[in-house]
């Protein structure tokens, strides 16, 4: 295959797929810490919220590549993840600065067990994709 | 691992508060009104309706829990959805495993044969004893062999249930009343006699709520007792008013839970004021190596120089000097020490539970001097409490207290002693204060006293000609915060009018409030986080915010209320305060302040909750930051708020026969020590579901669920908190029905332990929290969904449910056994219009007011001797009881008085005639009455029936 532009947003998405990949693990370490009474939840949110639009923005972007080239498939794939990615910033809890952890209500058993199962889900989701972008590109 | 206190010898008692003990249960006589009763008598004011369920979309997706997973339904969590009417029997389960599954089909409904569902069943038939017959009939007060026999044909069924019932013998003296019981009469047609017998016997009976009319024993709802097989463990029990849980036997798998369909909880009130409290002092303060759990009366002594935790079973070395008897001063059996004896007790800390040396006792009053605030008169009420009460103010000689006006600037007062008067200096850059002086803002309160009390009395008139009518309450805190941010403390706002300029400024959100549920929610929740991020960082600061609003128009309650909530603080609202024209509320508010004061305080305090393996706390209910995932961190903690926890079953726990939860709450008290104060509770562990649904304490369940609704209702809107309601109902009603064996199409069957848990719902289904219209304003709102997550219990289930006495028959009441005064023995009648006679008077006991209701026939015998008025038409409102000197009138201030002696402060009393414009504060209560847009509670049951099954 010649060096096209899918070519070439294969190969962005799978560097940045490995950020997400580690943005994703970071974020399973981050809720196991709190699980465990490592963490104070307030500065466990300071770390977290920060890293949460990068980590959308990453992956709106090369989704953006994948539809300017064409790639009809892989962005059916990723639809379902940009779509809750939307929907979980948009429903986030009233705050003033960005993110979308609130250190009041993250030691709720349910939203700990919530959005650990969340960062295995992405997890597992986008070390799949990663192999069909390296297999695409 | 709690974080760590002082070191002070000095034996301080605790807060002693005059508390009545809890009325002596009796048995009470058969009720010879017995035949009326056995027809369903419907009150006029309680005509069906035919057209109930309209008001109630009983859709079934709902309930508390988001469940951890697919459906957003259910109570538990991972139980799948709920009962419906369309489908009823198939879907009561839907996610129970097979074999619970079975015991639910169709087929076994219909021929009421339920299998095997317990492991342990015995179904050989019991035979029936004549002998239990009698019994039954004695207790019944009346023979009734003729409504025993159209059932023959059924006896023969229920024989096989026998073995199934006899388990609730062990609900033997569980039940803290009897008196239902003999007020039943035909509702028992599907059982046969035996069954019968024993059931009245043992107290278990079930009741069908649409015939049975009197639920309220005359005393009052007790708490089921906590039973265990040995007899030693029954009595040092943690009280149930300050531990309880929703179980009194806890179910020992996660299924068992889901099938009774009850909500599994703690509600602890744990700095609540105790008359006898063992404080302890010693070097080592004996803990579990592993766990970290205190030594408490449920531990195992192995041997003499070890004993076994038993949370989580590790067997710990005993100190040398654990053996040692301080009362006795003698060696030996470690079982004779208080701790072991005591399920509620206090040790002094040893320096190693300080992080920091413990705080001075700091009081900052963040005053809100808007004209609209000034205009109130509160000042004056404040300062005047202040400088009667200020010997009462908790604290050591370190105490120090601080003052700070705020309009749209920022005044605050140098109290410097030096001064002949304090100096106002006043900040007008709200947007980035800054504290104008280093010191002498916050001074001590003993040596400064003169200045503070200069200041105190100057205060109320300073700002009388003020017209500035904007209030910068975020600033305000701001600088508080800043000002208490090296020591901690408590700040104390009083806030009048919505904060409008400066970081944290509001708008009114009720303006533009139409019917529309998405409004409503989100006017429920806060509008910014600029509180909230400001309690996070008091709480960090060992700060608390307590908040009173004395507000006539709206503040917005929800957004300015996450000061308090997320600190630790609590929240006071004294709706249309005003010092002069509404002088109820200010004798509350003077009464409710000076108890604010002057009760006990602990500071930077952390309580940690833990319980036996296999048991886990899963979400938390109060005012508090959750620092991690058993320890909530309080700034300050005081005697009047409760908490609440929802515990989940991660383990099976057959092999224990007791759980236990332990609470233990580390903080400075206001003489500087360090204290840690620790209640533990145990109970029983059971296997099958029929024990589970005898131990459940109605009251309890109340609480949890008012707490899971008010969480419901912020995250997904009041109509599906409404539902959510409903829906606990039915599944509770649900489970206990298939557990027994009577015509499913007849009756409406409740437990006694839980026949006023339909009652409880339908009232705070129409309590200004959670009524559908918006008639209610939305600060009483919000502040009835803050109440209930904080209050303690009681208080709760009284402002839910106020109690109601009928005391015009005072010469012909028996007195109260158990006081020392002359106290008749009023019975606790319901909140229904029929019971309202026309020449009664009757007593309405609120948390925040107490209402005599005076009927229009009432006998001249009791005007004259109790009202001190020639007859009924002479009468008018009156505030106080005339203190006349004759028996009746000396018997009912004594029984107001001791209404009054227990709520944690005294409250108004208001006197008026049935005719009076007053009215509505006491009709208004009448509950079970149908309302204007509400149904009556024979409606709400009609309509619970068509959905249990």
């Amino acid at each position: 295959m010649a060096f096209t532009f899918a070519a070439f947003s294969y190969i962005i998405a799978l560097i940045l797929d490995a950020f997400l990949i580690f943005f994703s693990i970071f974020h399973i370490i981050a809720f196991d810490e709190l699980k465990t009474d490592y963490k104070n939840p307030i500065e466990q949110c300071q770390s977290l919220n920060p890293l949460v639009l990068p980590e959308y923005g990453i992956h709106a972007f090369f989704n953006i590549l994948f539809l300017i080239s064409g790639e009809w498939f892989s962005l059916l794939l990723n639809a379902p993840l940009l779509a809750y990615h939307i929907n979980r910033y948009r429903t986030r809890p009233v705050m003033s600065g960005l993110g979308i952890y609130d250190p009041t209500s993250i030691m709720n058993t349910e939203v700990l067990n919530k959005c650990q199962r969340e960062g295995w889900i992405k997890y597992s989701e986008l070390s799949q994709c990663s192999n069909y972008y390296l297999s695409c590109g | 691992m709690e974080p760590q206190p002082s070191y002070n010898p000095t034996f301080i008692p605790p807060a002693i508060r005059h508390q009545r003990p809890p009325p002596q249960m009796t048995f009470q006589p058969p009720n010879p009104k017995q035949s009326d009763m056995s027809r369903p008598v419907i009150p006029q004011a309680n005509e069906p309706s035919q057209n109930i369920h309209s008001s109630y979309p009983s859709s079934g997706s709902n309930a508390f829990y988001p469940a951890a997973g697919s459906t957003p339904s259910g109570l538990y969590p991972n139980a799948g959805s709920h009962v419906a009417q369309t489908q009823p029997q198939q879907q009561l389960y839907p996610t129970l495993p097979t074999s619970v599954q079975s015991s639910v089909n169709p087929s076994s409904i219909a021929n009421h044969y339920v299998p095997n569902q317990q492991p342990g069943f015995v179904s050989s038939p019991s035979p029936v004893s004549p002998q239990h017959t009698n019994l039954q009939n004695y207790s019944n007060g009346q023979p009734q062999p003729q409504q025993a026999q159209p059932y023959q044909q059924q006896h023969i069924h229920q024989q096989y249930h026998q073995p199934q019932t006899t388990h609730s013998y062990n609900g033997y003296g569980q039940q803290g009343d009897y008196h239902g019981v003999n007020n039943l009469s035909n509702q028992m047609s599907g059982m046969s006699v035996t069954h019968q017998g024993f059931n009245k016997l043992w107290g278990t009976d079930s009741i069908n709520l649409l015939e049975q009319k009197n639920l309220i024993p005359p005393h009052g709802i007790k708490s089921p007792e906590i039973r265990f097989q040995h007899e030693y463990m029954n009595s040092i029990n943690c009280s149930p008013d300050i531990f309880r849980c929703t179980l009194t036997k806890i179910p020992e798998t996660k299924n068992l839970l889901q099938k009774s369909r009850l909500p599994l909880g703690i509600l602890i009130h744990p700095f609540k004021d105790l008359t006898q409290l063992p404080v302890i002092q010693c070097s080592t303060i004996v803990r579990c190596r592993s766990c970290r759990t205190y030594i408490n009366p449920y531990v195992y002594f192995v041997d003499s120089k070890r004993w076994k935790c038993n949370l989580c079973s590790r067997v710990n070395d005993l100190p040398e000097e654990f053996q040692y008897d301080p009362v006795t001063k003698t060696y030996g059996d470690p079982s004779r020490r208080p701790e072991v004896k005591s399920a509620t007790i206090e040790f002094l800390a040893p320096a190693d539970y300080m992080v920091r040396p413990p705080q001075a006792a700091v009081y900052l009053y963040l005053l809100d001097i808007s004209s609209a605030a000034v205009d109130t008169g509160y000042l004056k009420q404040v300062c005047d409490t202040l400088l009667e009460q200020m010997d009462l103010i908790p604290g050591d000689s370190r105490a120090q207290i601080g003052f700070i006006a705020y309009d749209s600037f920022i005044h605050f007062f140098n109290l410097a002693e030096s001064l002949n008067q304090p100096h106002e200096q006043v900040v007008c850059d709200i947007d980035d204060i800054f504290i104008p002086c280093p010191d002498n803002l916050l001074v001590s309160l003993t040596e400064n006293r003169s200045i503070v009390r200069h200041l105190l009395t100057q205060l109320p008139t300073r700002y009388l000609e003020s017209s500035d009518n904007i209030s910068a309450l975020g600033p305000a805190l701001q600088a508080a915060q800043k000002l208490l941010a090296p020591i901690g403390g408590r700040i104390t706002v009083f806030q009048c009018t919505l904060p409008t300029i400066g970081p944290g400024a509001l708008t009114n959100r009720e303006l533009n409030l139409k019917n529309a549920s998405k409004e409503l929610k989100n006017a429920l929740n806060p509008s910014t986080d600029f509180y909230k991020k400001l309690a996070l960082d008091c709480a960090t600061q060992y700060i608390a915010v307590d908040l009173f609003f004395i507000n006539n128009q709206y503040v917005d309650i929800s957004s300015i209320s996450c000061a308090a909530k997320f600190s630790g603080g609590c929240i006071y609202h004294f709706p249309n305060y005003h010092y002069t024209n509404n002088p109820a509320q200010s004798i509350l508010f003077e009464q409710a302040f000076q108890r604010y004061i002057t009760r006990k305080i602990g500071f930077e305090a952390v309580m940690r909750v833990r319980c036996s393996r296999g048991l886990s706390i899963h979400t938390f209910h109060g005012n508090f930051f959750v620092r991690s995932t058993d320890l909530l961190s309080l700034p300050n903690c005081n005697p009047d708020s409760g908490f609440g926890m929802q515990v989940s079953i991660d383990e099976s726990l057959s092999d224990f026969q007791h759980v236990c939860f332990q609470a233990a709450l580390l903080y400075t008290s206001s003489k500087g020590e360090r204290r840690i104060r620790v209640h533990t509770l145990c109970l029983p562990v059971v296997g099958n579901v029929n024990d589970v649904l005898n131990g459940v304490d109605q009251q309890c369940v109340m609480g949890l669920v008012a707490k899971m609704a008010v969480d419901k209702s912020l995250d997904s809107g009041l109509n599906d908190a409404r539902e959510a309601f409903i829906n606990v109902v039915v599944d509770v009603l649900s489970a206990y029905s298939t557990t027994q064996n009577s015509l499913p199409n007849l009756a409406l069957i409740a437990s006694p332990l839980l026949k006023m848990f339909p009652l409880y719902t339908h009232s705070i289904l129409r309590s200004n929290g959670f009524r559908s219209d918006l008639q209610v304003r939305l600060d009483d709102r919000v502040h009835f969904m803050n109440q209930m997550k904080t209050l303690p219990l009681s208080t709760l289930i009284q402002s839910i449910y106020p109690d109601l006495y009928p005391i015009h028959n005072v010469a012909n009441t028996p007195l109260a056994l158990d006081c020392d005064e002359e106290v008749p023995d009023f019975p606790l009648i319901h909140l229904c219009s029929s019971r309202i006679e026309a020449q009664g008077v009757y007593v309405m006991d609120k948390p925040e007011l107490i209402v005599i209701y005076v009927c229009r026939s009432i006998s001249k015998e009791f005007c004259q001797n109790v009202l001190n008025v020639e007859n009924y038409a002479n009468f008018n409102e009156l505030s106080e009881l005339p203190e006349l000197d004759n028996p009746l009138s000396l018997r009912i201030r004594n029984f107001i008085n001791n209404l009054q002696m227990l709520k944690p402060h005294f409250v108004s009393v208001r006197i008026f005639r049935e005719d009076s414009r007053e009215r509505m504060l006491f009709v208004r209560n009448l509950v079970e009455d149908r309302g204007e847009s509400s149904s009556s509670y024979y409606e709400f049951l009609q309509q619970l029936k068509t959905m249990v099954h």
